[in-house]
């Protein structure tokens, strides 16, 4: 299939997928639908860089974060933009922030590449601590509209329709990727970095586009965050749980393909809202911590794995 | 001027003895991941156990929080081959350490971070020993005991590992087994087994470093997090598994953070260790002693 006519076909189904939340008429199913579509475009941007590549992110937290408080000071500066341009702006901040932590750590092993990134992450919610003009540790409060500016709805729908847009996106993106040569070049790092380099693939250049795209798509993925939450603090914004998840669903879902981290998103993330309306939010965390050590131990392929055999 | 020499001598004082005590809290790291090569991001999760172990026997039972933390050492050290036990059958018989190892240990700390949340909740703890509170003082430098006690039962642990690592058959083996597996089959060990002690090792250090980690600070949950820039800027600073590298490496970061949290406040001294470990890798991956 080529990628227009998949893109064709994903945008049917986000219809398909819109029309059939409106169709239940209850505001919940926004609320719960945008964190778990927000999950489709984290879980397949890091898989960008951590499936295709082998490239281990930590720090999604970050990215996501600073898409968001991008989005906090747009608000404050010029609040007449509408949110994709923010979006736009978050992601090419968030992506900057990758290309720059890519520069100086991809050229040694993996290992430091992950750590940094996890170091990173406590960083960045450092700086944005002690950034008063964002609100510091007391944290942002933003006003969400009331009604959607496109279409008769609540604001709710606006961004859950704009998430849906997003995660179709990055959805297209990755598997467009995934047959390219880029792919293929990202495929060979994995397998072994060293042949792949003497046989003249650009390893560091690929892993620096991976690294940028993937950040890119989660700062774009966290941009509309403040106005889904209307009060951003920083741990609530650099949560760990966004990392956790993050990983835990292309693990859970398969790595080496695109369809992994959304089955895995899709899966993870509805779980995790019944488990949290039902249970509690700390246990359904843990289950998440206890999937992706289960996962890693007794099912390395994960769930696309098990259609393989 | 008095005053300024005052705020400097306190400053690179303090500093060196919270050195001392990030030595501690790193010597594990240095053995899993310096020697063993296993990137055990889940270490902090085990010292701030060791730290909540330490507060349940000081608060429960009313021991010595260090004390009870070197008698529950051996725990620890089974809690560490049972670990490795998985790890070794899981990733690294199967030759596929990288990505899932490392979600292996991420899901660990954040198993231990919610499963301390739920048992515990997010308040900060503290223990009570007759050593948190005075100070002696040596002119105008301050000597806090609550820092001075930890420096010595942290340089004391570095030591006593270094003495079994670089005098016993076991602990040299541990030093070569990174290097030269097969070598080492040669010579009539087993590299499995190996791996196993000095991770049981690793996490055995943990129990002290989280009791003198509750020595220092009060503690809650989330606190690991902090901990992993800092363990692993220090880490490869010191040139993996170096101890002596890990000591000098662990002052200098225990230095630069106090001045920074003397002179631009509490608040900005996470980023040191960040930019620390950042300019580390991009000038000088080796580390300061490192070899390569």
């Amino acid at each position: 299939m080529g990628n227009i006519r998949f893109g064709l076909l994903a945008l049917v189904a986000a219809a398909v997928t819109f029309a059939a939340a409106r169709a239940i008429g209850n505001p919940y199913v926004f609320f719960a639908g945008y964190v778990v579509l927000q999950y489709v475009v984290l879980a397949t941007a890091w898989n960008i860089l951590g499936g295709y590549t082998g490239y281990v992110n930590f720090g999604t937290a970050a990215f996501f974060a600073m898409g968001a408080y991008t989005t906090v000071v747009l608000h404050k500066t010029v609040p007449v933009l509408p949110l994709p341009a923010m979006m736009l702006a978050g992601g090419a901040i968030s992506a900057l922030i990758g290309l720059g932590m890519g520069y100086l750590t991809l050229r040694l092993r993996g290992t430091f590449f992950s750590i940094a990134t996890l170091a990173m992450a406590v960083v960045a919610q450092t700086l944005i601590t002690n950034w008063n003009f964002v609100g510091g540790s007391r944290g942002a409060y933003i006003v969400r509209p009331r009604l959607s500016p496109i279409f008769p709805g609540d604001y709710i729908q606006y961004l859950f329709v704009i998430m849906l847009l997003l995660s179709v996106l990055a959805v297209v993106v990755a598997r467009a990727i995934q047959h390219s040569r880029l792919g293929y070049g990202f495929a060979a790092i994995r397998d072994d970095e060293p042949a792949a380099e003497a046989s003249g693939v650009p390893t560091l250049r690929l892993k620096l586009i991976a690294t940028a795209l993937s950040g890119g798509l989660m700062g774009m993925a966290g941009a509309p965050l403040p106005y889904y939450v209307t009060y951003l603090d920083p741990a609530s914004g650099f949560s760990l749980s966004y990392a956790v998840n993050t990983i835990a669903m292309p693990l859970i879902g398969g790595t080496a393909t695109w369809l992994g981290p959304l089955i895995g998103a899709v899966l993870l993330g509805t779980l995790q809202q019944v488990a949290t309306v039902t249970i509690s939010s700390a246990l359904s965390l843990l289950l998440v911590g206890l999937l992706l050590v289960g996962f890693v131990i007794a099912a390395p392929k994960g769930i696309v794995g098990w259609f393989q055999r | 001027m008095d005053l300024s020499f005052d705020l400097w001598g306190n400053a690179l004082v303090s500093g060196l003895l919270l050195g001392g005590f990030y030595a501690a809290v790193t010597i594990g790291v240095s053995i899993s991941f310096g020697m063993l090569d296993i990137v055990n991001i889940a270490h902090p999760a085990f010292i701030v156990l060791g730290s909540y172990t330490a507060y349940i026997a000081n608060s429960v039972f009313g021991f010595d929080p260090i004390l009870s933390s070197i008698v529950l050492m051996p725990a620890f050290y089974l809690l560490g081959v049972a670990i490795y036990s998985v790890y070794d059958v899981s990733f690294e018989r199967r030759g596929d350490a990288s990505i899932r190892g490392l979600a292996f240990f991420f899901g660990l700390l954040f198993i231990a971070e919610v499963t301390l949340v739920l048992v515990f909740g997010v308040d900060y703890r503290l223990v009570e020993a007759p050593y948190i509170g005075p100070s002696l003082h040596a002119g105008a430098i301050d000597l806090p005991l609550r820092l001075l006690v930890p420096f010595a039962v942290s340089l004391a642990l570095v030591l006593c590992l270094h003495v079994f690592m670089s005098h016993t058959f076991i602990g040299r083996a541990v030093q070569g087994v990174a290097q030269d597996p097969s070598a080492l089959r040669l010579v009539g060990a087993d590299p499995s087994r190996i791996k196993r002690i000095a991770f049981g090792l690793s996490i055995a250090s943990a129990s002290v470093a989280g009791a003198i980690l509750i020595v220092i600070q009060p503690v809650e949950p989330s606190i690991a997090r902090d901990y992993i820039g800092r363990i692993f800027a220090i880490c490869v600073m010191g040139g993996l598994g170096s101890f002596g590298g890990t000591v000098v490496a662990a002052m200098i970061l225990g230095v630069m953070e106090s001045f920074t949290s003397t002179f631009y406040g509490p608040s900005w001294s996470p980023a040191v260790a960040f930019g620390f470990l950042l300019i580390t890798l991009a000038v000088r991956p080796a580390g300061l002693f490192g070899r390569i």
